[in-house]
């Protein structure tokens, strides 16, 4: 379909320049965007796997007259979590991993510290439904300083955070595709206006419309490749310095933002979405004002 | 006999809202014919063309091309027929950002003539009209007689069954015009039809052809000379 030739100067038309550089940054801002669509996907996933289907339980460290230790409470919790209906099991996290966890909110030095007053988590992994509630209710009247937590509040407000994510994500890229469509349609009637008495001598010497539009499809085509590679390159140099300027906070408050294998050639597809977007927005703009000439 | 190459009944022709510029024009083309299409300047005889060549659509009146009525032609139909003509405009019409061999090339490769064909009959023609030297030369580096020679062959490069020719000798001197029409005849004689606008007198009386003469936007039928004083 790419023709060196083209029988219009199309090539000359200023137009032309146009089309590429705003594809290029269409696709740019297309490609992140549906980058953060996929990063954002993929971690609500594993929020959503990591956190649904299991409840945390914490046992705070208590110094009150007539409170028995913590190493005590959190016995009588497992007792009555191991014998609660739907609950496969209950685990208190280390020490270790209780530390990690409060690391990037305190440093490592402050979390590792022996003197600070750190609860006991426990992580609860269900086999069904469990009644949150009276658990919780049964907890409490064991022992003082147990919290019970389904995650449901914070769940939710991940999948409403993910999901307006999302939705940004994906009215960029429809923005995006109308802007592409709008700038391919006035640079083709741009070019149908210049080079009217072109496209007119042509149509005497027997020319088709879809001659014609075959010509205009090939240029922008041509155009879209270049600007939509540019994008893409500079798209992908952006993924890769946010990636790595992520990799290297010591604290990792920020969500992994790497992709994997197929996420990155989806990537790649943007620019050709962007050509084939390009080349039938011409061909229908070229045929339809093709339709008022003699 | 073959079929009509053009039909004019009736035909009348305005622009928009103006007065008609063509009137009751009524005549046929049989193939094979040489005609000359003269007239004072402004009397129609490039509207008479564009009408031919099927740039315009008559205002009234019946056309028909290769037996076809035009009026029942979409277009859809038109690059068909406008394939079978060949056209010489006044002004040459040549593209000027594609080589002589592009833009005689130009109606090949509209009708899907392979890339070897297109270069090996366009370099023949052109050599032919003796411009083989000239195959890459843009337009804008060629004399008018060149110019004139490129438009000429784009205009039978695909062999048409009319040649419609608007004043091709109007820009060249009467050497090179005379060499044009020699070219004109000869194609004739392959069994092109062939109507030629001009108001050059002396070329009209050197080849004794028929005439479509214009006059005030009609059309009056002047067989040729030999006839005339028969």
């Amino acid at each position: 379909m790419l023709r060196k030739r083209f029988d219009l100067p199309l090539a000359m038309d200023p137009t032309g320049r146009f089309v590429a550089w705003i594809t290029a940054v269409m696709v740019y801002l297309a490609t992140l965007a549906l980058a953060g669509f996929m990063i954002v996907s993929g971690m609500a996933e594993r929020w959503e796997s990591g956190l649904a289907g299991g409840i945390t339980v914490q046992v705070a460290p208590l110094v009150e007259p007539g409170v028995a230790p913590l190493a005590e409470r959190v016995e009588t919790a497992l007792a009555i979590l191991r014998g609660t209906p739907g609950v496969r099991g209950a685990t208190p996290l280390s020490a270790e991993a209780t530390s990690r966890l409060i690391e990037p909110w305190l440093g490592k030095e402050a979390a590792g510290d022996p003197l600070l007053p750190v609860p006991t988590v426990i992580d609860v992994e269900t086999a069904g439904t469990v009644d949150v509630g009276a658990l919780a209710a049964r907890l409490k009247a064991a022992a003082p300083g147990i919290a019970v937590d389904d995650h449901a509040t914070w769940l939710s407000d991940l999948r409403g955070f993910a999901r307006a994510i999302q939705v940004a994500a994906l009215g960029v890229m429809v923005l995006v595709g109308i802007a592409a469509v709008t700038s391919v349609v006035f640079a083709v009637r741009a070019g149908l206006a210049i080079h009217r008495h072109v496209v007119e001598l042509l149509h005497l010497m027997g020319a088709t419309d879809r001659y014609v539009s075959l010509q205009f499809e090939s240029h922008v085509l041509g155009l879209c490749l270049r600007g939509g590679l540019g994008g893409l390159a500079l798209a992908v140099a952006t993924l890769v310095g946010v990636h790595r300027a992520a990799g290297g906070l010591s604290a990792s408050l920020l969500p992994d933002v790497t992709l994997a294998p197929w996420q990155w050639l989806l990537l790649a597809v943007v620019p050709l979405a962007a050509c084939g977007l390009a080349v039938l927005t011409a061909r229908r703009t070229v045929l339809r004002t093709l339709e008022s000439m003699p | 006999m073959g079929e009509i190459v053009i039909r004019f009944e009736n035909v009348g022709l305005r622009y928009g809202t103006g007065p008609e510029v063509l009137r009751d024009i009524t005549f046929t083309l049989p193939p094979g014919s040489f005609h000359f299409l003269t007239g004072a300047s402004g009397a129609g005889k490039s509207s008479l063309l564009k009408l031919m060549y099927l740039a315009h659509r008559p205002s009234r009146g019946l056309i028909t091309v290769f037996d076809r009525d035009i009026s029942r032609v979409g277009r859809e139909g038109l690059p068909e027929l406008r394939r079978q003509i060949g056209v010489v405009f006044q002004d040459f019409q040549l593209l000027d950002h594609l080589s002589a061999l592009d833009n005689v090339a130009l109606p090949l490769r509209m009708a899907g003539a392979s890339e070897s064909d297109v270069v090996e009959h366009c370099t023949e023609l052109l050599r032919w009209v003796g411009l083989g030297n000239h195959l890459d030369a843009r337009p804008s580096t060629l004399s008018g007689g060149q110019q004139q020679r490129v438009a000429i062959a784009r205009s039978v490069i695909n062999r048409p069954r009319l040649l419609l020719a608007d004043e091709p000798t109007g820009n060249v001197d009467d050497g090179i015009g005379m060499r044009l029409l020699y070219l004109f005849e000869e194609l004739h004689k392959l069994g092109t039809t062939v109507v030629i606008a001009t108001h050059n007198e002396a070329l009209i009386h050197r080849f004794d052809h028929p005439r479509l003469h214009l006059e005030n936007g009609r059309l009056h039928v002047l067989p040729r000379a030999a006839q005339r004083w028969a």
